[in-house]
């Protein structure tokens, strides 16, 4: 608990000291340092934690009413503390030499603090015990990632995107303050004196919760800040935002439900529901999008429902009474918080080094950059196959988890079990397949064939080390999980083990054993697999090395005079799907087709606003401004009038308090 | 002792009334000061009994800033925009004094049902305390001059006192002092703005600076 404090500590006093630093480059590495320093200082109880050694609560007194400062490491609390701390110190030394062109012309000094603000927040939020210092946290970890989106402010879409967030999130701020009245039941706000609510009311605090923490995680339909935000926010902080703050909702939903008690079945189905929607959706809007960096904010979506569709399964299992069920979802969707965390942060790591050596994010315009930045391609393309689900990469370890947690309602006889299981099943399979187009498409477009349209300048591999160190890091990472899950998945056990209620052995059995099992035949032909490419690449090496080597254009296709325009575009890609599901999608396309035998013209746009946002949010938002505009009538301009409003408010309450009162 | 206090607290009473009836400013004025010299006697009176230095300190105060140099402030204010009278009132003088009747009736109805920590030193206190409150609420939204805006400002804050007087075991020292303090900081910076009102529009009244409106 005392390393955890210094961790903190570290974090916040480096981020002052980094605060009023004139120079840039100098103030990102002191803070960047602090980073590193401190997230390693909270591994060291993160881990004695998951390992299951029993860590004391730290309370202090804290002057603030009904507030306690009471911090607690369990096992759910320190395997999130280990992916942010994890998360957080890779994206920090990325960042010294992601922002470093921008040290000449701009502060760094606030960007760096808050980020080291914002680690910290999130680390408190994950280990607090007390309703009110979460919620302040919370509030604080929400601001510092709002001044960080709009780092660029000078720009219009830039701000725009902050404003959104900033709306998105005090909304579902609301709903949390509305949970923990209820969670508190007019008593204390400590989290140990929370007891089970009688079932009316634990399922309005689990339908607050979803709401509250659903908004910070990008459930479907409250994602819509996502794709506006993450964009707009510098590369390692979009990293941070995406592969970690995220998943402080998630975390506060599953906190939440081991507070409230044995869930009824509905819960799950909610939950499975959420997770098959926000998947779903999630992937085929990131089919549809060209902005490199929208791209994977709206993959987010997809995988945060992944990981509701994982928690869904496993509320189901403990609704239902199916241990083994339980388990496997629970555990699939921890391990899809990590591996979320290291493949999406290696993603958007990628995008950024993508964005540093082009100045752009628009992908019709990018193309042939794996000739021109190639350890940047190389590390994407590792991300890619992670988030697709590919083995021996850990994004299949973990969706294997979840699809075994579903196969195993699906022979269940109660219906309730086995038709959302059902469901599951056949929506992993659609949510893989479109992942793995979405990654062929953003891949193939950005580092294949030759740009598309021509660059600003000419893309070098500028990429400062600390940069391609991060990237490299998490690609490992991405392999070593994949390859290691048979070691890795028990370590979840005491997580697991918080969130089932179930024994210690009898999860060893299911997590251990029978999918261990599995998983080690994973990891071994997986590192086979490894094994042989490796050795084919060194023949092709070893056989080429005493011939001529001949090298062609990429597109050359037979014709005489190839030219970039030949190539498949981003949009022309992802046309027949987005074709397929225009009727959720509301994809607008425009084209001339090209007509006749020697075609002069031929034009292909598609564009997809965001579904929620223009028929939900939009709509809805018109409309409450329209009903505010009636309220003007209030607003004379007459200082008079004010004050008589005022004077009426507490003639009335002091009357109607008096009069109530005998 | 309530037969020793009763008296002042009547008199306040009738102050507020003619305050609520009076057009001219200059006698607003100067009931505004005869108000804060009554108020600095009644805390003399209640407080006398158990911290003489304590009650010479604040009652000295009071008559001094309320009694002397606001009215001085006010007059130079005035005299300064050369107005006599306020013209058109939002709401006239005669129905101002039936409304403060009502306001009365109101406060009786209220202090015989609020129920306080401790025990008033007279049961007119509370009634009268919250009637002055009521009509200095009353003077700024029913008066257009910004210079009776000023005068409602402070005779709120002289019922918040006399609602002090009742509860004066609870509240230090430093805290009466204090608020003496802000309503002098207060007063001084309304007669500038004034002033300045005046130097750039040639009125001041507060109904005509709407512009600032969004």
């Amino acid at each position: 608990m005392i390393l955890l404090l210094t961790g903190l500590g570290v974090l916040l006093a480096t981020g002052l000291v980094a605060l009023p630093w004139r120079d840039g480059l100098r103030a990102g590495r002191v803070a960047a340092a602090g980073s590193v320093l401190g997230c390693g200082l909270v591994t060291v109880p993160a881990v004695r934690a998951l390992v299951g050694w029993d860590t004391p609560a730290l309370d202090l007194p804290w002057p603030v009413p009904l507030g306690s400062f009471s911090l607690g490491i369990d096992a759910l609390s320190g395997f999130f503390v280990l992916v942010v701390a994890l998360l957080g110190a890779l994206a920090a030394v990325y960042g010294v030499g992601y922002l470093a062109h921008a040290a000449g012309h701009r502060r760094l000094g606030v960007p760096w603090c808050l980020y080291n603000l914002l680690l910290a927040c999130m680390l408190v939020v994950v280990t607090a015990r007390d309703g009110v210092l979460f919620l302040v946290a919370w509030e604080v970890m929400s601001l510092a990632s709002f001044f960080l989106v709009t780092f660029e402010d000078e720009r219009e879409e830039v701000r725009e995107a902050g404003w959104t967030y900033l709306l998105a999130t005090h909304l579902g701020t609301a709903f949390l303050l509305a949970l923990f009245l209820v969670l508190a039941q007019g008593g204390s706000l400590r989290f140990d004196t929370f007891r089970e609510l009688p079932s009316p009311l634990a399922s309005v605090a689990f339908l607050l919760a979803v709401v509250g923490f659903g908004t910070k995680a990008g459930f479907w339909p409250l994602h819509v800040w996502l794709p506006e935000a993450h964009p707009a926010a510098p590369s390692h902080v979009s990293a941070v935002m995406s592969g970690v703050m995220l998943k402080t909702g998630i975390y506060g939903l599953l906190r939440v439900l081991t507070v409230l008690g044995p869930p009824p079945r509905w819960w799950g189905w909610l939950l499975v529901g959420i997770g098959v929607t926000s998947g779903l959706l999630g992937v085929l809007s990131a089919l549809a999008q060209r902005d490199l960096k929208r791209i994977l904010a709206y993959s987010s979506v997809e995988n945060i429902g992944l990981v509701a569709l994982g928690a869904g399964l496993g509320v189901l299992g403990l609704a239902f009474d199916l241990p083994v069920m339980a388990a496997l979802g629970f555990a699939g969707a921890l391990l899809h918080v990590l591996n979320h965390a290291v493949f999406k942060g290696l993603l958007f790591l990628g995008a950024g080094a993508v964005l540093h050596a082009t100045g752009t994010r628009d992908i019709e315009r990018l193309g042939g950059l794996l000739r021109r930045v190639p350890s940047t391609a190389h590390a994407f393309l590792v991300g890619s196959a992670a988030i697709s689900g590919l083995p021996p990469f850990n994004g299949f370890v973990s969706e294997l988890l979840i699809l075994l947690a579903a196969l195993a309602g699906v022979s269940e006889r109660a219906g309730g079990v086995a038709v959302p299981a059902t469901i599951a099943v056949a929506a992993l399979g659609l949510v893989g397949g479109l992942a793995a187009a979405c990654f062929a498409r953003a891949f193939g477009v950005v580092f294949l064939g030759v740009p598309r349209q021509g660059l600003d300048r000419e893309p070098a591999e500028a990429t400062p080390a600390g940069m391609r160190l991060a990237m490299a890091t998490l690609a490992g990472l991405c392999v070593a999980i994949g390859l290691g899950s048979s070691y890795l998945v028990p370590r979840l056990v005491p997580a697991v083990g918080e969130l089932t209620g179930l024994t210690r052995e009898e999860l060893l059995t299911v997590l251990g054993w029978d999918v261990g099992r599995i998983l080690l035949a994973v990891g071994l032909v997986g590192a086979a697999f490894g094994l042989v490419a490796l050795l084919l690449a060194r023949l092709r090496a070893r056989m080429l090395r005493m011939r001529e080597v001949g090298s062609s254009p990429t597109w050359d296709c037979g014709y005489a005079a190839p030219t970039a325009r030949m190539q498949y575009t981003a949009s022309s890609f992802a046309r027949p799907i987005v074709e397929l599901f225009s009727l959720v999608l509301h994809t607008r396309i425009d084209e001339v087709r090209p007509v006749g035998m020697l075609p002069s013209g031929a034009r292909l746009q598609t564009r997809a606003p965001d579904v929620a946002e223009a028929h939900g949010f939009r709509p809805a938002f018109v409309a409450v401004a329209r009903l505010s505009e009636r309220l003007h009538v209030l607003q004379q301009g007459r200082v008079q009038v004010y004050v008589l409003y005022i004077a009426l408010a507490l003639l009335v309450l002091l009357v109607w308090q008096l009069g109530l009162g005998r | 002792m309530g037969w020793e206090i009763d008296p002042i607290l009547v008199a306040l009473v009738l102050v507020n009334l003619l305050l609520l009836g009076a057009s001219r400013l200059a006698a607003c004025v100067r009931l505004v000061a005869v108000q804060g010299v009554l108020l600095g006697v009644l805390a003399l009176l209640v407080q006398v009994g158990w911290s003489p230095w304590r009650a010479v300190l604040l009652a000295g105060g009071s008559i001094l800033l309320k009694g002397i140099v606001f009215p001085r402030l006010m007059w130079k204010a005035l005299r300064g925009a050369e107005i006599r009278r306020e013209m058109e009132p939002y709401v006239g003088y005669t129905l101002s004094v039936l409304l403060g009747l009502g306001m009365l009736g109101l406060t009786v109805w209220v202090g015989g049902r609020l129920t306080l920590p401790v025990p008033a030193a007279s049961h007119l206190l509370v009634p009268v305390a919250l009637f002055t409150t009521l009509t200095g609420l009353f003077l700024i939204v029913a008066r257009k001059k910004a210079i009776t805006q000023v005068l409602g400002y402070l005779v709120l804050e002289n019922g918040i006192v006399t609602f002090g007087i009742a509860l004066s075991h609870e509240a230090p020292l430093s805290v009466e002092l204090g608020v003496l303090l802000d309503v002098f900081v207060a007063v001084l910076v309304m007669g500038i703005i004034i002033h300045n009102i005046r130097e750039d529009f040639d009125h001041i009244d507060a109904d005509r600076l709407v512009s600032l409106k969004d």
